[in-house]
């Protein structure tokens, strides 16, 4: 007994000097009085020298919290009981939130440099005239392939994944629209078809992949592709240009056809709080010297202009993750669904992985 | 013959403590690679141990991590032992099992679901997210698993020797303290290394309960996954299992020689009286 | 007195399982009637129960599930049996544990490393003159890396009941003429029953309602109902599907368990 009392006793001891070194920490990086900025982001998604320049800029110290899945953000921003002033959703995710009452409107005439963003990326039918949301990155869906296996240049069509040379080749990012998304494009349907038919037949479709599908994975599907364990993968830009900082030999195109173009947005979600700072962060954000920098960090396409030109020659002329005009005209974003239909959407992706 | 066998068993356990260990070392040798991800290994490195110590915010994540597994297994332990007596006083069988089938849920449900329903039993109660709400959940997602740990000792244990403690006149607090508890020790001290584990492993739920800056280490690598995983956190996990690794092998020399320092003493005691 | 002190001590662990089991138990049962638009419903039990996509699903996990832990006694049952004989045996068993300290998605992409097409365990193979295995995405990958993560859960619980065992009992069966054999089928394995029987516990339940390795490792070749309740969680945000296959989840735990609790023999009365 009086052995376990002791050890009881150590380990509350080590506690207090754990408890006292991390308020230390979180202390010397900054103080966590009034003048803070909550952010609720994706992990690893903003450069860590820009927090520091805002603070030293305007006095007021993020915070950064972090989620790995819009649908989890959705969850803990709608319960309340945390303090986020900006999240970063993805465009349905943004009409989501909207339809839900989760999101303040932004205040315009609080807000500089927005003429920053191109006009192709402003506007989209997820927020009718941006009145909640400010484009953060963009990007679209993809095949991604290895020039060791297949002919540089010779995959660029959806239609061209059923052929059979690409028997077990292929790995598709586990994402319900996404994979529904290709298939129904590749038969010229619209991403946001609500028709039943069209949506079966985009399944049954992908029941023909099967044989060519080597694998269903997520996050990982980078560390897969970099390995070289498939020469063909179905992925966003942003997961592809990771991989191919990793392997020389991945290319990425995105099918003249068509595709899904994505964005990320900050908006300000319900819980928010300080106001002055909100505006701060958004207004720095913009800048194009920022944006730039943030983008260099990232690795994602971004849609401020301004900021594009600053980008390295290199990086501007890369038609992967920039491509010309008329590829983004193709372009279609996701829009949010009735539940019915989303439920539907995932009842036929379900149906289709475990269709062996 | 016997001499055979043993070897064989040594032989054994050499092949699945390697098994058991090769990831780990995968993964640390990882940490000094001069590349970004654990897929090609580009010569010898110290630069994200650097990254890491630069690295503030994710020091204090380590150390905040570090502390609700340490508080959350300690409490959860006492109140799991505790439950494995009242499971184990129980007299019906029926009821025993209930008791038991109504532990083992936590175990069973999948992480979203606890995570969801603790989260809206949080905010119903107005328990704000962060800390507290963390230990809490960590405490309760711990207990079925001491449990479950201690119980099988306690079956064990020949009730003739509580009888006979209760016959001589000792008191409850006497019995469990002079004979229940040493009996049950091994199971105890199991089940809050199990505990540290589900706390240090959890990602699901501690992401729902958490909020207002406080954070764990698996929910940030978790959330960095889209960006792909960086080897400073491979270089973390290498310094906390080393250091793990030195702690437990010190720690049980230590209780080692106090152990057999005692058992001297006891003997002394005994022919002293 | 004695009663008084008795009720003290039993507070916190009854406080807990009303507050963090009965308490969620009952939010997910009910949430269970309640479709996607929020009425009440009977309808997520009968899709449930009359969808093949579900029953095969369920049938799936089931089989994964007993495969995983099967594999887990297996390598475990010799591991503790070994460990309990050795000398530092708690230092052993210590060591055992450590590495279920690392983060499991950490550990998942050292495996991807080692089992890919260029990973260390094929160039061993190239090595010696083997050809390259697709390991990855295969059945055996995921139940083998599945059992991985189980091992240090099964080995304690198994372990735990050995070094209750008295000497004397392995002396006396020797002494009566029992081989090595007979004395680890007739005395040990009967000895140890508990444990093993807390370690199915352990491992086979939560092994049902695996999807982190079964996409990672798997590639979702295998879709167990933890991809499903994952699903309808975080994707869809039925939570009403979610909840009724927990509910699911908690009845087949219920059966397990008394398929794996036998009447024990009540010295005591």
């Amino acid at each position: 007994m009086k052995k376990f009392a002791m050890v009881f006793i150590a380990i509350l001891a080590i506690c207090a000097g754990l408890a006292y070194g991390s308020n230390q920490l979180t202390k010397s990086t900054g103080d966590s009085g009034n003048k803070v900025l909550n952010l609720y982001n994706w992990g690893d998604y903003i450069d860590p020298n820009l927090l520091t320049k805002f603070q030293k800029e305007t006095g007021y110290h993020v915070n950064v919290d972090t989620f790995d899945s819009n649908e989890a953000m959705y969850t803990k921003v709608q319960q309340g009981g945390t303090n986020y002033d900006l999240t970063v959703p993805s465009d349905y995710m943004v009409q989501k939130m909207k339809a839900d009452h989760l999101l303040v409107p932004l205040d315009k005439s609080k807000l500089t440099g927005l003429n920053n963003y191109g006009a192709s990326f402003m506007n989209k039918s997820f927020d009718p005239g941006n009145k909640y949301s400010i484009p953060y990155f963009w990007g679209t869906l993809g095949i991604i392939y290895n020039d060791q296996d297949v002919k540089t240049g010779s995959l660029e069509h959806w239609n061209q994944l059923w052929s059979k040379k690409y028997r077990n080749d292929i790995m598709l990012i586990d994402s319900a629209r996404d994979i529904m998304g290709f298939s129904l494009i590749s038969m010229g349907h619209s991403v946001n078809t609500t028709n039943s038919r069209e949506m079966i037949a985009a399944k049954d479709k992908l029941n023909r992949l099967s044989p060519n599908v080597k694998a269903v994975v997520a996050d990982e599907i980078k560390m897969y592709m970099a390995e070289g364990e498939a020469p063909v993968a179905v992925d966003w830009s942003g997961e592809a240009t990771e991989m191919m900082s990793q392997n020389a030999h991945l290319h990425y195109v995105v099918p003249t056809e068509g595709s899904n173009m994505w964005f990320d947005n900050l908006v300000i979600p319900k819980t928010a709080k300080h106001y002055k700072a909100i505006y701060a962060f958004l207004n720095f954000m913009s800048k194009p010297e920022n944006a730039a920098q943030n983008a260099r960090y990232i690795g994602y396409s971004t849609p401020n202009t301004a900021a594009f030109k600053l980008l390295p020659k290199k990086v501007r002329e890369d038609k992967q993750f920039y491509p010309p005009q008329k590829v983004i005209d193709k372009l279609q974003v996701y829009r949010n669904l009735s539940a019915q239909k989303v439920q539907q959407y995932n009842d036929l992706y379900l149906e289709f992985k475990m269709n062996k | 013959m016997a001499n055979r066998s043993s070897k064989l068993g040594r032989l054994y356990i050499i092949i699945v403590f390697l098994l058991l260990y090769i990831p780990i070392v995968y993964l640390i040798l990882y940490s000094f690679s001069k590349g970004t991800t654990m897929t090609n290994f580009n010569g010898f490195t110290l630069t994200h141990y650097g990254e890491l110590f630069a690295d503030k915010r994710m020091l204090a994540i380590f150390l905040d991590t570090i502390l609700i597994a340490l508080l959350s297994s300690t409490f959860s332990t006492i109140i799991g032992t505790m439950g494995a007596l009242a499971v184990n006083n129980t007299k019906r069988r029926h009821q025993r099992e209930t008791l038991l089938s109504l532990n083992n849920i936590l175990l069973v449900s999948p992480d979203v679901i606890i995570g969801a329903s603790f989260l809206i039993f949080f905010t119903a109660l107005k328990v704000p997210l962060g800390f507290w709400s963390v230990l809490l959940s960590h405490i309760a997602f711990e207990i079925p698993i001491v449990l479950l740990m201690v119980l099988p000792r306690l079956d064990e244990m020949s009730p003739s020797l509580i009888n006979a403690a209760n016959d001589l006149g000792a008191t409850t607090g006497q019995t469990l303290s002079r004979i229940v508890l040493p009996v049950i020790q091994p199971g105890i001290i199991a089940g809050f290394f199990m505990a540290i584990t589900y706390s240090l492993d959890d990602f699901a739920v501690t992401f729902f309960v958490t909020g207002n800056g406080f954070s764990t280490l698996s929910v940030e690598i978790y959330s960095r996954a889209r960006q792909g995983i960086s080897l400073e956190i491979n270089a973390l996990a290498g310094i906390m299992f080393i250091f793990s690794l030195i702690l437990v092998v010190v720690y049980y020399f230590i209780e080692n020689h106090n152990a057999s320092k005692l058992k001297k003493q006891d003997k002394l005691e005994v022919t002293g009286k | 007195m004695r009663r008084s002190f008795k009720t003290m001590f039993y507070t916190p662990y009854m406080l807990w399982l009303v507050l963090f089991v009965i308490s969620p138990v009952a939010l997910i049962v009910y949430y269970s009637f309640f479709n996607i638009h929020h009425q009440f419903t009977f309808s997520n039990y009968q899709e449930f129960f009359s969808s093949g996509t579900y029953l095969t699903m369920t049938a799936n996990s089931v089989l994964y599930a007993f495969l995983i832990t099967l594999f887990s006694i297996l390598i475990s049952y010799p591991m503790a049996l070994v460990i309990s004989k050795l000398k530092h045996r708690d230092l052993w068993i210590l060591l055992v544990i450590l590495p279920t300290w690392i983060n499991l998605l950490l550990k998942a992409y050292a495996f991807i490393g080692l089992l890919s097409h260029d990973g260390l365990v094929n160039n061993i193979f190239q090595f010696f003159g083997l050809p390259v295995q697709h390991m990855l995405f295969t059945d055996a990958s995921f139940i083998l890396v599945a059992a991985y993560i189980q091992i240090p859960f099964m080995i304690l619980p198994i372990y735990n009941s050995m070094t209750d065992i008295s000497e004397s009992y392995i002396k006396a069966s020797r002494d009566l003429g029992a081989t090595n054999w007979q004395t680890l089928t007739k005395i040990i394995i009967p000895l140890t029953m508990p444990g093993i029987k807390s370690g199915i516990q352990i491992v086979f339940i939560p092994s049902l309602s695996l999807f982190m390795l079964s996409r990672l490792i798997g590639g979702n070749k295998v879709i167990t109902l933890g991809t499903a309740v994952e699903e309808h969680f975080l994707t869809t945000m039925n939570w009403g599907m979610g909840s009724t296959i927990g509910v699911v989840l908690i009845i087949s735990m219920v059966i397990v368990m008394l398929l794996t609790t036998t009447k024990r023999n009540r010295r005591r009365s």
